[in-house]
C-alpha cells in the first residue's frame, strides 16, 4: 500500500508536485495519466526516493519513508521494481547480466540457477536468446522489455511502470498489458503505471488518477473517469487539440499559419 | 570588480574541494565495509594499466634522455659529467616521474571515469542503481579508487627504469661515460627513501585522479553537453591539484621529515 499525502516539490521555480495526495492500496493497480511535464515521472521518482521532496509525507507499506536515511530506504527498495522511461539499462553489461543485475548482486545463486531465471523473465516479456546482446543493439522498445524483465526478476512487491507501453508495437503493447493484469492477480503486485495510453489505461487499471499541474483532479475507477464530465478529463481522454487545458496554458498549437 | 571575481573563484574551489573531501570520505568508509568486491578493482587495475604503461614508459624515456642533455650542457663545462647519472636518478624517481604519469593518467584515465560516469548518469543508469538499492559510490568509485590506487605506483616504478634507461642511452653513447661508472653512479645516488617518496606522491595523485573523475561525472547535468564539459573539467582540475599535492606533499617531505 502507497499513501501519498500533501507532497510538494519544487525545482528552481518550477513547482512540479503542488500539494499532491493519492492512495494506492494493496494489489491495486493504479494508471497515472497526464501531459508530459506534469510530472509524473517526478513522483515515481519520489516514491523510491531518488529525489526527496520539499514537504509531505510518503508511507509504504504503513512506513513514512520520507525521512528514512539511505540504508533504510534501501532495505524497502528490495521490494520495489521500477521501470524507467527510457530503460535505464547499464550498457556496460549485456542483456542477460542486466536482467540478472539484481540476483547477481543479492543473492548468491549459482550461474545456472540465475540463467534460468533471467531466461524466464525475458520470456514473460516476449523475448528469446538476446542474453548475449548489449543494449546498444537492442531497438526502444527492446530495451523497455528488457528493463521490465529486470525488475520482474527481483520478484518485487511493488512495481512502479514508467511509460511502459511507449514506444512498442501494438502487440507488444497488448502482452504488456496483460503481464501487469497477471502479475496483480497471480502474485498480488502493486502497481503504480504510468501511461499516456489510454486503451492501456482502461486494460490494467483498477482505479485511474489523472495528474493536472501538480495535483490529482480525478481518481475512480476507468468507468467514472470516461464518464466523468470535467472538461480537463475530457479533452485528455479523448485527445482533443482544443479545450481547457490548451486555453489555460495560453496555447494555440497543431496550426500552420 | 576583479577582487569580487576573485573572491568567488576562491569561493568556488573551497566549496569544490569540500565536495571532494566528501565524496573521498564516503569512498573509504564504502571501501572498508563488506562486501569487499576485490575482481571489481582489479578488472578497473587491469583496463588502467597496459594502456597507459606505453604512453608512460614513451615520455619516461625521454626524459631520461631530456635531463641526461641538459645537465651535460651545464656539467661538461665543469667537467662533473660523471654526476649527471646521479641527478637523472634522483629527479627522475623523485619528482619527475610520478608527476608525469600522474597527469598522463589523469589525462587518459580520469576523463575517461568522468565520461563514463557522466553518461551512466545521463541516461539514469545511476539512478537505476540507486533504485536497486545499490549505491553507486560503492559500485561505481571505489573500484575505480583502488585500481589506480594500485596501478599508479606500478607504472610509476616502470616508468623511472625506462627512464633511467633513457639517461643510460645518452651518458654511455655520447657522452661516453662508461656503463659499469653509470650503474655505479646511480645506484649510490638513489636511496629507497628516494623511491618510495615517490611512490607515495602517487598515491596521493591517483586518489585525485579517481575522486576528482568520478565527482565529475557523478555531478554532470543535461545531456552530451554537460558530459563533454565533465571531462573537460575532470582533466584540468586534476592537473591543477595534482601539481598542488605535489608541492605540499614535498614540502612535507622535506621540512617535517626531513627525507
Ligand atoms: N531533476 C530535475 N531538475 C529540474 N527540473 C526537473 C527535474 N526533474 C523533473 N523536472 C521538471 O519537472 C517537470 C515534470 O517532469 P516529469 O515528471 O519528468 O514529467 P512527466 O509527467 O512527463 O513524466 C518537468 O517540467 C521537468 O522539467
Ligand atoms: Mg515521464
Amino acid at each position: 500500500m502507497i499513501e501519498i499525502r500533501n507532497l510538494y516539490k519544487v525545482f528552481g521555480t518550477k513547482m512540479v508536485l503542488n500539494n499532491l495526495s493519492l492512495t494506492v492500496r494493496r494489489g491495486e493497480t493504479k494508471v497515472v495519466i497526464g501531459r508530459s511535464g506534469v510530472g509524473k515521472t517526478v513522483l515515481l521518482r519520489n516514491i523510491v526516493g531518488l529525489v526527496r521532496p520539499d514537504s509531505g509525507s510518503i508511507k509504504i507499506n504503513g512506513v513514512e519513508v520520507t525521512n528514512l536515511n539511505e540504508k533504510e530506504y534501501n532495505r524497502l527498495r528490495m521490494e520495489i521494481g521500477m521501470v524507467f522511461q527510457g530503460g535505464a539499462l547499464f550498457d556496460s553489461m549485456n542483456v542477460g547480466e542486466n536482467v540478472g543485475f539484481v540476483l547477481n548482486e543479492f543473492m548468491s545463486l549459482d550461474k545456472k540457477t540465475v540463467q534460468e531465471k533471467v531466461r524466464d523473465a525475458l520470456a514473460l516479456v516476449g523475448l528469446k536468446d538476446v542474453e548475449d546482446m548489449m543494449p546498444s543493439q537492442l531497438s526502444g522498445g527492446m530495451k523497455k522489455r528488457v528493463s521490465l524483465a529486470r525488475v520482474l526478476c527481483m520478484e518485487p512487491h511493488i512495481i512502479l511502470y514508467d511509460e511502459p507501453t511507449t514506444g512498442v508495437d501494438p502487440i507488444t503493447a497488448a502482452a504488456i498489458n496483460n503481464l501487469i493484469i497477471e502479475l496483480r492477480n497471480k502474485l498480488k503486485v502493486t502497481s503504480i503505471v504510468v501511461t499516456h495510453d489510454m486503451n492501456s489505461a482502461y486494460q490494467v487499471a483498477d482505479s485511474i488518477a489523472m495528474f493536472y499541474k501538480g495535483q490529482v483532479i480525478a481518481d475512480g475507477t476507468p468507468d467514472e473517469i470516461k464518464n466523468s464530465q470535467h472538461p480537463v478529463i475530457q479533452q485528455f481522454i479523448h485527445g482533443e487539440a482544443h479545450g481547457p487545458v490548451t486555453e489555460d496554458e495560453n496555447l494555440v498549437f497543431g496550426h500552420v499559419k | 570588480m576583479l577582487a569580487s571575481r576573485i573572491s568567488n573563484s576562491v569561493k568556488q574551489w573551497v566549496s569544490y574541494v569540500g565536495q571532494l573531501t566528501l565524496l573521498f570520505s564516503c569512498t573509504v568508509a564504502c571501501a572498508f565495509t563488506p562486501p569487499f568486491h576485490y575482481n571489481r578493482s582489479l578488472a578497473q587495475a587491469q583496463r588502467i594499466g597496459p594502456g597507459s604503461f606505453l604512453i608512460s614508459a614513451l615520455v619516461g624515456f625521454f626524459v631520461g634522455m631530456i635531463i641526461a642533455l641538459q645537465m651535460a650542457y651545464q656539467m661538461v663545462q665543469l667537467s662533473a659529467e660523471l654526476y649527471i647519472p646521479n641527478v637523472i636518478a634522483v629527479a627522475l624517481t623523485r619528482e619527475l616521474t610520478p608527476v608525469l604519469t600522474a597527469l598522463i593518467v589523469a589525462g587518459r584515465i580520469g576523463a575517461g571515469i568522468a565520461a563514463e560516469i557522466g553518461s551512466m548518469v545521463v541516461t539514469e543508469q545511476v539512478d537505476a542503481l540507486k533504485a536497486f538499492a545499490v549505491n553507486p559510490v560503492k559500485y561505481l568509485v571505489v573500484p575505480r579508487f583502488l585500481g589506480l590506487i594500485i596501478m599508479l605506483p606500478v607504472l610509476t616504478i616502470l616508468s623511472d627504469v625506462i627512464g633511467i634507461w633513457g639517461g643510460y642511452v645518452i651518458c654511455v653513447f655520447k657522452l661516453h661515460i662508461s656503463y659499469e661508472m653509470f650503474w655505479k653512479m646511480t645506484f649510490r645516488a638513489l636511496s629507497m627513501k628516494d623511491i618510495i617518496t615517490g611512490l607515495v606522491k602517487t598515491i596521493f595523485f591517483g586518489m585525485i585522479i579517481a575522486i576528482v573523475g568520478c565527482h565529475q561525472g557523478l555531478t554532470v547535468k543535461g545531456g552530451a553537453d554537460g558530459v563533454g564539459k565533465a571531462t573537460t573539467a575532470a582533466v584540468v582540475r586534476s592537473f591543477i591539484l595534482i601539481i598542488v599535492m605535489d608541492c605540499f606533499i614535498t614540502f612535507v617531505f622535506y621540512f617535517l621529515l626531513n627525507v
